[in-house]
């Protein structure tokens, strides 16, 4: 059994307007920071889980996704995985 | 008829509904807790109220969602009984799939507390069949996450079946841009399910059901499901 973390980022889907991201980048644009551009308000979540594989712990986050951490809705999400060992995950 | 009102942790107008469908509408109202497995058989209608259900963590309804009663108030659902969610109720409902769609944070980024006006747009329903074609009710709104939205088709069929019980509009019953208070498409403000027994509404018609308030404009969604059910 391999050991996982995953760090899983939520933001709201392309087709929706991000109010709070156009506020943020209102914000920027009026302190000078003009370069930047669209900035998307998310969400982040970490977690741990136990597989036998990469592949299976990522199965096994995409679904907790879709099915919960996530309304794919509204949000899009995007799951960054790194093994790690026992000790980690404490 | 009997109502029977969910109780989750941070429900806060639980009480408000038993409340209005029972002293001021005069059926039976029961409080059910959001850990029982079963609704009891002669509940003809549940109330998933208005609140901060589980703090509004991760999503504004997405912990209610997977609490052991809703399970049940799916099967209550599926048999054709009765189910309005109010506020927080309505993003539990979308949370579970029993309403199609999500509550997006109001576009002004504010939580709203005022009161707004209503347009009757769907008399048939169970929980409007007391009220007059455009009806227009004033009824308060106290939310962050009310910006109802949808996909093209989902909103495309909701308008084609008349499912839109409600539409924010001004005193006159105009629903335009200035009347929408959060930004929902379409003004809308409450929705049914395709088969009817199921309302999603952001407004809290069970806040101005006493006329000692000064407003009983929310008292026909209680009479009219009384009106359906029949006044036992």
């Amino acid at each position: 059994m391999k050991h996982f973390k995953a760090m899983i980022t939520v933001t709201l889907r392309k087709s929706i307007l991000d109010v709070q991201g156009k506020t943020v980048e209102h914000a920027l644009h009026s302190t000078n920071f003009t370069s930047i551009e669209h900035v998307r308000i998310g969400k982040y979540v970490e977690l741990f889980v136990h597989a036998d594989s990469a592949e299976q712990a990522m199965n096994i986050v995409d679904d907790a996704c879709k099915n919960i951490i996530a309304n794919p809705i509204m949000e899009d999400h995007h799951i960054e995985l790194q093994e790690v060992s026992v000790g980690e995950t404490a | 008829m009997k109502f029977g009102i969910v109780v989750f942790p941070g429900s806060n107008c639980d009480h408000d509904a038993w409340y209005a469908t029972s002293h001021n509408a005069g059926a039976e109202a029961h409080m059910l807790w959001h850990k029982d497995t079963t609704i009891p058989a002669d509940i003809d209608c549940v109330i998933l109220p208005g609140g901060f259900s589980y703090g509004d963590y991760l999503r504004c309804g997405a912990i209610a969602r997977v609490s052991p009663i809703m399970s049940a108030v799916r099967e209550h659902a599926q048999k054709g009984k009765y189910v309005l969610g109010i506020c927080n109720g309505f993003q539990i409902l979308t949370e579970s799939g029993l309403l199609p769609g999500v509550l997006l944070r109001n576009t002004s980024l504010s939580f709203i507390c005022k009161d707004i006006y209503l347009r009757t747009e769907q008399i048939l329903s169970p929980f409007t069949n007391a009220m007059e074609q455009g009806q227009i009710l004033r009824v308060p709104i106290a939310h962050g996450e009310g910006n109802y939205f949808a996909d093209e088709e989902t909103i495309h069929i909701l308008e084609q079946e008349q499912r839109i019980a409600f539409r924010y509009c001004d005193a006159n019953g105009n629903a335009s841009m200035e009347s929408n208070p959060n930004g929902s498409i379409n003004n809308i403000a409450g929705i049914l399910n395709d088969t009817g027994n199921v309302l999603g509404m952001m407004p809290h018609p069970e806040r101005c059901c006493d006329p000692l308030l000064g407003n009983s404009d929310g008292l026909g969604v209680f009479t009219s499901l009384m009106q359906t059910v029949g006044l036992v």
